[in-house]
Order: C-alpha cells, then structure tokens, then sequence
C-alpha cells in the first residue's frame, strides 16, 4: 500500500505550483487586509484591537490544523515506512511553527489592552505554548539526527506525541476556566462573531492558508531535489 | 493483507497513544484545581479552608456595584448564583466595566471578602460593530 511514489511525476507539480499559490496569496492577502484592517467595523467593546483578531484567530487554527496533518502523515509514514509521508510532514512542520509564534505573538499584544496582561498561565495559553514546543522538538529532531531511519522514527514519534496535545488545545476553554474566551466560530452552535468581522476573518484564514501551502510546496519541492540529486528514481 | 511488521507498528502506536492519553488524562484530573485559571464565588463558597495563598476568582461584575473611592476600586463579582466583594487599589484595565467579566487576582479575606492585587478584564466570545450592539440593546 503507498507503494507508488514517483518523485519526478509530484515534482513536476511541486516546481511549477509555487508561482500560482503565490500569485493567489498576494491577492487574497490584499484583500483580507483591506477588509480586516479598513472596511471591517470596529467592536463595540475593543474597538480597534479586534483587528488584531484577523492575525491571531486565522494563525492558531492554521498552526493546530498543521500539526493535526503533520501527526496524521507521521503516523501513515511510521506504520507503512511510506518516506514519501515523512517527506510532507517534515515540509508542513515549518508553516505551522511560524504561525503558532504569530498566534502567541499577537495574542500577547491583544492580551495587553484588552485582559490587562501579555501572558497568563490558562489552560488554552499553556497549551498553545505546549503545541509550539512540540513543533521545535519535531523541527530539531530532524537537524540532529543523521540517520534515516532513526530520523523517522523519532520525528513520527514527537508528531504523535505531540498530536494528544492539540484536542487539549482546542478544548482547553470549554473543559477548564480560561482568561482566554470560548470559540466565537462554531460549526455545531452559533457563531458569536458578527458577519461584517466574519467575512475578513474567513478571507484572512484563506490567504494564511495559501501561504502555508506555498511555504509547503517550497519546502516540499526542496526535499523532492534531495532525492532525485542522490540518484534515486523512487525511494 | 498488510505484513506481520506494520501489524506490530500500528500495535506499538495504538499502545503508545492509549498510554499518553491515559496518563494525561489523569494527570490533568488530578491538577483540576491548578488547571483552572479562576475560581467562580460559588466555588470560593464551599472552600474548606480559607488559604493564605494567591488565588483568582472571576465572574461577571455585578450592576451598579462599582464603587470608586480616592485610591480604591469595590465591586462585586457574581456568578448569578453567590457574590463576592472585591476590593482593589491601583488601575483597572479598559474593558474593565459593570455587566463584563473579570478576573480578579489577590487573597481572600473570608468566604465573602477578597482583596485583590490585580484586575484582568476576561472578554466574551462576542464580536460586534457598535451599531449591531445597540440594535440588540443591552441584555
């Protein structure tokens, strides 16, 4: 099973893709800045640092969906020793980490003004924290160990590992007290943001969306030119 | 239909899994109280003993219960169930507000007293222009 994996055929895809995902990115981007940062209304009770929102709520899901894909690959590269799963799990792990530093980052600048701290020990705020440890033990695991095999085995191991963390994360402020607050979007319940902050945070999570899959495809593309510079038709 | 090893592998996984979820879960069951960020006044109600230690306790600021003397901050935090009084000198935060949520940080006096050293605004999972939030009026 997985047995098929060509990296001259996903490679013709990988080297050409980049400019297109680019292209999208950039006008999306413009779009969703321009929505979140002048169109959209300021919140009756935050004012102006709800826009620090359209960063923020995009990059913490992006960063947590990430990893849940990363866990999924590690767990399809470790049990069926498919290398060509531990080669996009190793190129989505670097997005994901940007984006959870930019989720903590600007959740501590939103935090200042409006809960009265940058940083507060809460269940959702720890684990979040948690989740980013987890993508800089993944990301270093791969430097440090040399071996292919063991580099596999032991990144596979981190991404599981790492994977309990992520429903933790997500429900964190409903099993526990937060400062942090409950979800405002829900797929089951009502949502409790209003639709003129809705429509630029969804087109703010697409374009985060395009540029993890950009950063992806590059990273991915570079893993593809390793291989095939060491001669291999297939791995 | 899958070899004798990736039948091991995807067994060591599953054990792995269980195990962390496992230890995790009772890890976290057994730190209830340190996992939570505030205790609710009701919960501060049915407290044994009362610590010398730092705790917080959140809620909604009750109505008109803010009461703001020279150096001073009173109010009252509810959970529309028990209250408790809270007193506190030094600046509040700016969402800081009757009817809003609020962390407050500090040491409790008695069941019905807590002097706090310092006020976190806890905002709700709500987000509205202005104009829609007097539409709807408040609640």
């Amino acid at each position: 099973m997985f047995k098929s994996f060509e990296p001259n055929k996903i490679f013709a895809i990988t080297s050409k893709a980049p400019k297109y995902v680019l292209f999208l990115f950039i006008v999306v981007l413009t779009i969703g800045l321009t929505e979140a940062l002048i169109l959209s209304p300021e919140d009756y009770k935050q004012s102006h640092a709800v826009r620090i929102m359209y960063v923020h709520v995009p990059s913490a899901w992006i960063s947590l969906g990430i990893f849940s894909f990363l866990a999924l690959f590690s767990v399809g590269s470790f049990i069926f020793k498919n290398k060509n799963f531990s080669l996009i799990s190793k190129s989505l792990a670097p997005s994901g980490f940007v984006f959870n530093i930019i989720a903590l980052v600007t959740g501590a600048i939103w935090g200042k003004p409006t809960w009265g701290t940058w940083w507060a020990w809460d269940a959702r705020i720890t684990s979040m924290l948690i989740l980013a440890l987890f993508y800089a033990l993944y990301l270093l695991a791969w430097r440090i160990y040399g071996d292919k095999e063991q580099v596999i085995k032991i990144t596979s191991i981190i991404a599981i590992l790492g994977a309990v963390n992520v429903p933790i994360t997500k429900f964190s402020v409903d099993w526990w007290n937060t400062l942090h607050q409950s979800a405002s979007v829900n797929v089951l319940s009502n949502t409790s943001i209003h639709i003129s902050m809705l429509i630029p945070l969804g087109i703010m999570t697409a374009a985060f969306t395009l540029f993890s899959l950009l950063i992806f495809l590059m990273k991915y593309n570079t893993e593809l030119i390793k291989v095939k510079n060491k001669g291999l038709d297939r791995l | 239909m899958y070899g004798k090893k990736v039948k091991l592998r995807f067994l060591f996984l599953t054990l792995i899994l269980v195990s962390v979820i496992l230890s995790v879960f009772l890890i976290l069951q057994s730190l209830k109280e340190n996992v939570i960020y505030f205790q609710s006044p009701s919960e501060i109600k049915i407290l044994v003993e009362i610590d010398k230690k730092k705790i917080r306790v959140g809620g909604m600021v009750k109505d008109q219960s803010i009461t703001i003397n020279t150096n001073e901050v009173n109010f009252i935090i509810t959970d529309f169930k028990n209250e408790i009084n809270v007193t506190y000198s030094g600046a509040v935060p700016n969402l800081f507000a009757e009817g809003k949520g609020v962390v407050a940080e500090g040491f409790l006096k008695d069941r019905n007293y807590f002097l706090a050293t310092k006020i976190l605004a806890k905002h709700d999972e709500n987000y509205m222009p202005p104009e829609v939030k007097e539409a709807i009026g408040d609640k």
